[in-house]
């Protein structure tokens, strides 16, 4: 029984994963580029859920939507300011600039108001219940749920509306993309405005789950989700949420075996697995780029 | 209905069109033939607007479209069949033919119009639901024409058609290329199959390492010994 709530306790914390590796794997997949600056974003969806809660006294709901809706325009604004003008240059000077734009970031905000860690406001009032002897936290299935229908909305707008389209059109083949009228400039900034919404939802997550926030929260999770959307196949989107469900429980039993001090290494651990025994990831097809 | 005139255009510092000056009359099929390498997709390129040009002008209907973004030309009527043909290839045969009408609104219509690709290209019928990626060469070259037509064009630009086609194949495409003609859509074809080009097209032109080089009547080109020789395997 201990386990199968560890189980959920593992995959509320892989939803949390998967939702900001799913913003990782759409940028890729749209620009190959691989956005570090991510993180970050997840760190102000954190921050604005918090000023939320506990400076407007929103409740948990509002809070979620107004934090997505900022990040969705951050995202937008980095991708515009930052990296639209590097659209031709070489890969790694977009690199770079992501990783440079990700210290930015955490020192502005570290700037305007100080390193000190936040206590996340009591949100969503915790409960226990009892489920044929499990003991499960009503948070983690609330946020497991909340997760679910954000990627289940994601799956409608990939695949079923135009703006969708046009994503999975540019990715493939942005000049062919742009011969059916696609504006892929629009398209770009859409992908990074979804990408961006789901890592903010998953900082106010986080925020609630772990009850502590700061302006440096964003590298490790950042870090996470990468090697999550890696183990799925970067650029495939069920690829990021079957990784980071599975990155989730991979800490979590790792945690739960007593080795706690060694669960941060478990990513990093499977990364390295996975580079070498199957870089494309779990759903990439194992062949080289054709070219 | 378009007038090329002067038009040069670089990738950074090879000069790919030279001074290059065309133009096509409504209702006809014009050809550019020319060997590898001579421009004739950097030209259908700067047409749909993928490039800009340094210098010169497009002139379509009563519009200058040089250097206007790609979207704003297949809004006014100019939809292109690239080199390759391009078909997105993780999606199927359908949802394609439905990009192809990403600008259009009227969803009614839309429908109807891949009924008629669907009757036009009888083989896409089959395989609508299947991933466009799996079609054999012939079909993908079928799928990209009909993707080309959803937009409604006036003018539809086409990039070797035949590239890679078993003869029978294309024979069937340069048939449908004059029945798109004869429902009245205006064509640029390039073509590196000179003789299978100069069968159907009213008019012709001959480019060079970036320059127009001959203009003519197909008739003129096809008598012509210095086309003969060239293009049309000394026959
Ligand atoms: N992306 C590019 N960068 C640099 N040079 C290019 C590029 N694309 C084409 N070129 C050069 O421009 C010239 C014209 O190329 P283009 O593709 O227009 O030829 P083409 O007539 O279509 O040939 P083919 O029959 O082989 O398709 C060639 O010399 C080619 O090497
Ligand atoms: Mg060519």
């Amino acid at each position: 029984m201990e386990w199968i709530q560890q189980l959920i306790n593992g995959i509320s914390l892989g939803s949390i994963y998967a939702l900001i590796a799913l913003g990782y794997t759409m940028v890729y997949g749209i620009i190959k580029l691989i956005n570090f600056a991510h993180g970050e974003v997840f760190m102000i969806g954190a921050f604005v859920g918090f000023y939320a809660i506990a400076g407007w006294g929103l409740g948990f709901f509002p809070a979620l939507l107004l934090a997505m809706a900022v990040c969705a325009i951050f995202g937008v604004l980095i991708e515009r300011i930052a990296y639209r003008r590097l659209r031709n240059a070489t890969r790694i000077a977009a690199l770079i600039t992501a990783i440079g734009l990700s210290l930015l970031i955490q020192y502005v905000v570290i700037y305007f108001r100080g390193a000190q860690p936040e206590a996340y406001p009591d949100a969503l009032s915790n409960k226990t219940f009892d489920l044929f002897g499990v003991q499960i936290s009503s948070q983690s299935i609330l946020i497991l749920s909340v997760s679910i229908v954000l990627m289940i909305l994601l799956q409608f707008i990939v695949h079923r509306t135009k703006i969708g389209k046009a994503m999975r059109a540019v990715s493939h083949d942005m000049d062919a993309a742009r011969l059916m009228g696609i504006n892929v400039n629009t398209t770009i900034s859409a992908t990074f405005a979804i990408g961006s919404a789901l890592a903010g939802a998953a900082g106010v997550f986080f925020g609630v789950y772990y009850t502590k926030i700061e302006p440096l929260m964003g590298i490790i999770p950042g870090l996470k989700a990468f090697v999550a959307a890696v183990l799925g196949g970067i650029g495939i989107i069920p690829g990021a949420m079957v990784g980071g469900l599975v990155l989730g429980v991979v800490e979590t039993i790792v945690s739960a075996l007593g080795y706690s001090l060694w669960r941060d290494a478990a990513a990093f651990i499977i990364l390295i697995l996975i580079l070498l025994f199957r870089p494309s990831g779990i759903f990439g097809k194992n062949a080289r780029e054709k070219v | 209905m378009l007038k090329v005139d002067q038009l040069d255009v670089f990738y950074g510092n090879i000069h790919a069109l030279k001074g290059v000056s065309l133009d096509v009359q409504e209702g006809e099929i014009v050809t550019l033939i020319g060997a590898n390498g001579a421009g004739k997709s950097t030209l259908l390129k700067t047409l749909s607007g993928l490039l800009k040009p340094k210098n010169g002008t497009i002139q379509y209907l009563s519009n200058t479209i040089a250097g206007k973004p790609a979207q704003e030309i297949v809004k006014a009527g100019i939809s292109h069949v690239p080199e390759g043909r391009r078909v997105f290839s993780n999606m199927t045969v359908e949802e394609n033919l439905e990009l192809g009408a990403f600008l259009r609104k009227d969803s009614k219509e839309i429908q109807k119009d891949i009924q008629k690709v669907y009757t036009t290209f009888p083989r896409l019928l089959e395989r609508r639901k299947q991933l466009s990626g799996t079609l054999s060469g012939g079909e993908q070259q079928m799928l990209a024409m009909g993707r080309a037509i959803m937009a409604k064009p006036k003018l539809l630009l086409l990039d070797e058609p035949s590239m890679g086609l078993a003869p029978l194949m294309v024979k069937t495409i340069f048939e449908i290329i004059e029945d798109i003609n004869r429902g009245g859509t205006t064509i640029l074809l390039v073509e590196q199959n000179a003789h299978m080009a100069l069968s159907v097209a009213n008019r012709a032109y001959v480019i060079e390492t970036g320059r127009v080089t001959v203009s003519g009547t197909a008739a003129e080109l096809q008598a012509s010994e210095e086309i003969k020789n060239a293009y049309l395997g000394g026959h």
